[in-house]
């Protein structure tokens, strides 16, 4: 298996070095370094010095990817692609343009995106594997039939509607929560419970009527009928032979997403006035801060790929039969 | 022989239990004294006099040499203080010392450096010198780079790694310190305006006016570049070792600014951060890397003399300025404008400032919860979002503006006024079909101006907040003329003692005799198209583009509308491609000058990079403008600008738009409000009235536990139907394998 983690890892390069050069070429075909630095600068009286000043305080004034002007290995290494990718790899993501350091910012707001998405990806699981089981126990029946058209009615629902509805309703008719805002430690538990609720209701459509798909198809193979046939009863049936046997879809599904949970969601995070990483990398598009950008989408990367081995990883622990190599 | 004793305590055990049970169930569905559990803030804050605001974008810089929006003038202008200020109550506008001990004293001199009378021509004036006299005794706030050990070092200069393992943020430092304010920090912070690594925004303009600081900033920048090739860990480029002619040290409490020419505008600057005092002492403790990488900098903990102090920067969270322990004695003012008194401003005049012990702004990216937090109490203070406009307020029959009878009821007040800003179209200039200054041209432009109905803009898309321009100056600011006399006459008449836009016929007949009658090129016949180039173009803003197209649509012209990103617009406007556009001014001071400039020619957008984004360019306008901007308010000046307003209208270089209306509702607990729009350091003016919003608060926010109870007694009840058919199947499969 170690040998299967290092060979995954040495792929994984010139994946995140591709995502990289992607990165960096869709990000500054919109945005010249001269754009930024306007942007960056403000909208009254700019001038061209200060322009040419900012960008050669943050290294944005060399060729992007290829210096003509200069010598040798320079030619590639001293333009604005080496110098601000390198350093990604030894996870250095250095300044915004606004001077803060990123790997900073990104361990601070990473705390409260992880308070919300942890429970709601947990409870979410364990509430939707539930309600997918009741459905399948209750198969063919009008349980089933009005639970699957609930499901479709919780899906079809957009998720701002789940949020507005749910802050008016709690917070603002019933006074039971705070309508928005973050505290740390045990405070942060009244303005946790909201959004965590809101997530996990507004993620039952979709997800009961996944593993409900894959419990049905589960159910209707030999060792269900075998396991019913020694007389085990329908609930030792779903929870003990059927749910084992649907993990490797689950975890398809699931163990993916693991790493992710940490970049947050935007909505839920703007909404709720939670300082997470969900709205990070959106708001440093709209002030076009390339060092946020790409230090955020590679982490995204490398956090996909991770999410992918953990997946590989964990088959093996719900069937022997997988063996990595 | 039964246990009576043991029955009987069972049943006051029953009785007990059901009675606790009854007293839960009540409380419970009234809500009695469950109140506040909505409260966003903890308790420990009950009572205490905390203002509570907020924030919907995260300033990106709060160094005052670098900070230049609004956003960031709400924190600075509480901390940092600039030698003067504006009048807090008085209107127009009144410039009074803040640090200083009274107004610069100004001395003009020629080119052989001889003293000239204070009424000098502008022209025979070579140099001003400004000679500004700070206030003794006043102390910085309590800050770690102050802090020194008992040998009288410097304590926090040079962190070792060690140290800085327990540093992650300002408030980690066990020790503090102060000291007093001096002259050498107003010329420190003068200084700064030229650093390299800075940027300052007004660097540019400083350097036309500033003695050597054009020159100062080539001769930093050689220094810092050699500086950091040298060393390369923490670097700091100690300016007080480079001198700068422009700004100099007379004496501890005394310095001199000495500039080009004459430049009255100067005394506007001088009340803006930009000129605030630096002490070296912040600048060498900020410079130690290991602090830059904890985020801990120059630019995100301020370190002033004023009013407030920042204590937590958390700009994805919140932000917390709390009271400066070493500010001086400084009341609230005594006089104000007509009608103060009355509307209770002058209530607190004499007494010490601050009133409020501590300002906690939180961030809320989204209007809908921060609107509704504002009603539940937890806000003090609020602007009107579009979406809670109607909610909030109404119009009377004579179309007069008042709160909704829910605003009434809550207590909350409402103050407007109109800002010092304007938004307006512009044409280009230098396109060949709307600008330059043909007849031709001017008329197609003045009948567009006709067409494009603001009032009705206003009334659509701005909730009628706001006055359509008659020109570029605003009201409030000197040379805005109110009534008939201050009307446009080539856009309105005078009707019913008010402006009335004129007829579409004019603007028909004008645009036939620009040679475009019904819209077409008189000789080709072609329909004449006008684009207009816009950013942003969501799905929020095809309504304003309809609305548009009918405008011109009115006199058959077809109007195109050239959606594009922000980037590229700013570089169509630097190119000046384009043909229409829509921008906006916010006033920097009260002064014409700051709007008038916006049409000068020497300011165009497209030859010198400038703010003159029409890129307007007549002869006679700059002569006025030159003369007029070295002048003092006097009726001459007053003159002056009358005639530029009235060049600028006949030429029809923008459509004028409209100066928005500020509207701000506060609780019944909040006092001195009042719009100040120039003013930054308005904070500690302010005050709360604790004890009134705790008893609203309370009031207002009592939990409602009963629908709650029910949909957990709906849910638990479904549950049986479930159990019961779960048995039943579970019984018939095992009557089924009983039968098999």
């Amino acid at each position: 298996m170690f040998a299967y983690i290092v060979r995954r890892i040495l792929y994984a390069i010139p994946i995140l070095v591709g995502v990289n050069l992607l990165t960096f070429t869709l990000f500054f075909v919109v945005n010249s370094p001269d754009d930024m630095a306007r942007m960056h600068l403000g909208m009254k009286r700019v001038t061209p010095e200060a322009i040419s000043k900012w960008k050669q305080n943050r290294g944005y004034d060399k060729p992007l990817l290829y210096n003509s002007e200069a010598e040798g290995a320079a030619r590639v290494m001293d333009t604005i692609f080496f110098t601000k990718s390198v350093s990604l790899f030894a996870f250095r993501f250095g300044s915004a343009d606004d001077g803060r350091d990123i790997g900073h910012d990104i361990q601070q707001r990473m705390w409260p995106s992880l308070a919300i998405a942890i429970p709601v990806f947990i409870v979410g699981i364990l509430v939707n594997i539930t309600f997918a089981l009741l459905l399948a126990f209750f198969r063919a029946t009008y349980i089933d039939i009005w639970g699957v058209i609930l499901c479709v009615i919780l899906m079809s629902i957009s998720a701002l509607f789940y949020i507005i509805g749910g802050q008016f309703l709690i917070g603002k008719l019933l006074h039971l929560v705070p309508i928005s805002g973050y505290d740390t430690g045990i405070n942060s538990f009244k303005f946790l419970v909201l959004p965590v609720v809101i997530g996990i209701i507004g993620g039952i459509g979709a997800g009961t009527r996944w593993y409900r798909t894959i419990f049905l198809e589960e159910i209707n193979k030999d060792y269900v009928r075998t396991a019913r046939a020694k007389g085990l009863s329908e609930l030792r049936v779903l929870f003990r032979h059927v749910l084992k046997n649907a993990m490797i879809p689950i975890l398809t599904g699931a163990v993916v997403v693991i790493p992710l949970l940490f970049m947050g969601s935007l909505l839920t995070e703007s909404f709720f006035g939670i300082p997470g990483l969900g709205s990070y990398t959106i708001e440093a598009i709209q002030s076009q801060d390339f060092a946020i950008v790409r230090a955020m989408v590679f982490l995204g990367s490398v956090m996909y790929i991770f999410g992918l081995i953990l997946t590989d990883i964990s088959y093996t622990l719900v069937d022997p039969r997988i063996r990595l190599s | 022989m039964p246990n009576t004793g043991g029955t009987s305590f069972n049943r006051q055990m029953k009785g007990k239990t059901a009675a606790l049970l009854l007293s839960m169930a009540v409380l419970l569905l009234t809500g009695c004294e469950m109140s506040e559990w909505n409260s966003p803030y903890p308790a420990s804050q009950r009572g205490a006099n905390i203002l509570y605001s907020s924030f919907s974008q995260r300033p990106n810089h709060l160094d005052p040499v670098r900070a230049y929006s609004s956003n960031e003038y709400s924190f600075i202008g509480q901390i940092y203080e600039p030698p003067l200020q504006y009048h807090y109550l008085k209107r127009p506008y009144q410039l009074i010392p803040l640090t200083a001990e009274r107004m610069p004293q100004i001395r003009y001199l020629d080119a052989q450096g001889q003293q000239l009378p204070a009424d000098a021509p502008a022209e025979a004036i070579a140099f001003s010198i400004y000679e500004i006299h700070i206030q003794p005794g006043i102390r910085y706030q309590p800050h770690p780079a102050f802090a020194r050990d008992a040998e009288g070092r410097p304590r926090y200069f040079d962190l070792t790694g060690e140290e800085l393992e327990s540093i992650q943020e300002l408030a980690d430092f066990p020790h503090s310190g102060s000291r007093e304010l001096v002259a050498a920090d107003y010329v420190y912070q003068i200084k700064r305006l030229a650093h390299p690594r800075l940027s300052s925004p007004i660097q540019g303009l400083m350097s036309e006016y500033i003695v050597g600081l054009a020159e100062y900033a080539k001769t930093l920048s050689a220094a810092y570049e050699a500086g950091r090739k040298a060393k390369s860990g923490d670097f700091w480029l100690d300016l007080r070792t480079y001198p700068l002619e422009g700004a100099q040290v007379v004496d501890k409490y005394t310095y001199r600014i000495k500039i080009r020419g004459k430049y009255p505008q100067l005394k506007y600057w001088l009340a803006m951060p930009f000129f605030a005092p630096m002490p070296w002492e912040a600048e060498r403790f900020y410079a130690q890397r290991g602090l830059q990488e904890r985020n801990i900098t120059l630019d995100w903990y301020p370190v002033g003399t004023g009013a407030y102090m920042l204590t937590v920067n958390n700009p994805n969270r919140q932000m917390v300025l709390e009271r400066n322990p070493n500010f001086r004695v400084l009341r609230y003012p005594a006089e104000g404008e007509a009608g103060d008194a009355e509307k209770g401003l002058l209530a607190d005049a004499g007494k010490p400032m601050p009133f409020i012990d501590k300002v906690i702004y939180s961030r809320e990216k989204e209007n809908i919860p921060y609107w509704n937090k504002f009603l539940q109490g937890y806000y003090d203070v609020s602007g009107i979002s579009s979406d809670s406009f109607d909610q909030a307020i109404q119009f009377g029959a004579q179309g007069e503006v008042e709160l909704t009878p829910l605003m009434k009821e809550k207590g909350i007040g409402l103050v407007t006024t109109v800002q010092t800003s304007t938004f307006y179209m512009g044409f280009n200039m230098l396109d060949p079909v709307v600008g330059g200054k043909s007849e031709r041209a001017r008329l197609l432009r003045r009948a567009i101006s006709i067409a494009v109905n603001y009032e009705e803009y206003i009334s659509i898309f701005a909730n009628g907040r706001g006055v359509a321009a008659q020109g570029v100056i605003p009201p409030g600011i000197f040379g805005y003329v109110e009534g008939r006399a201050g009307i446009n006459p080539y856009v309105y008449d005078w009707v019913n003692g008010r402006p009335q836009r004129k007829p579409v016929s004019v603007a028909r007949q004008l645009l036939a005799e620009a040679g475009y009658p019904n819209g077409r090129e008189a000789g080709s016949g072609r329909p004449l198209l006008i684009h207009l180039d816009v950013t942003g173009g969501g799905p929020e803003d095809k309504a304003n583009f309809d609305w548009l197209r009918k405008q011109f649509r009115k006199i058959d012209l077809e109007l195109v509308i050239r959606n594009t990103d922000y980037n590229r617009f700013q570089e169509k406007m630097r190119k000046g491609n384009a043909q229409l556009f829509m921008w906006g001014w916010n006033a920097d001071y009260p002064d014409p000058e700051n709007f008038l400039f916006l049409l000068n020619g020497a300011n165009g957008k497209v030859r010198y990079g400038g703010e003159n984004a029409a890129n307007y360019d007549n002869p006679e306008f700059n002569r006025l403008f030159d003369r007029m901007k070295n002048m003092e308010n006097s009726p001459e000046r007053f003159a002056i600008i009358q005639q530029m307003v009235e060049i600028a209208r006949r030429d029809a270089p923008w459509l004028w738009g409209f100066h928005p209306k500020q509207f701000i509702l506060h609780h019944s607990w909040y006092h001195n409000v009042k719009p100040n729009l120039m003013a930054h350091n308005t904070l500690m003016y302010k005050r709360l009235d604790p004890k009134l919003r705790e008893q609203k608060r309370h009031e207002w926010n009592k939990a409602v536990i009963w629908p709650i109870v029910v949909v957990l007694l709906v849910l638990v009840l479904s549950i049986i139907p479930g159990v019961i058919a779960y048995r039943r199947k579970e019984h018939q499969v095992a009557a089924r394998r009983k039968a098999a």
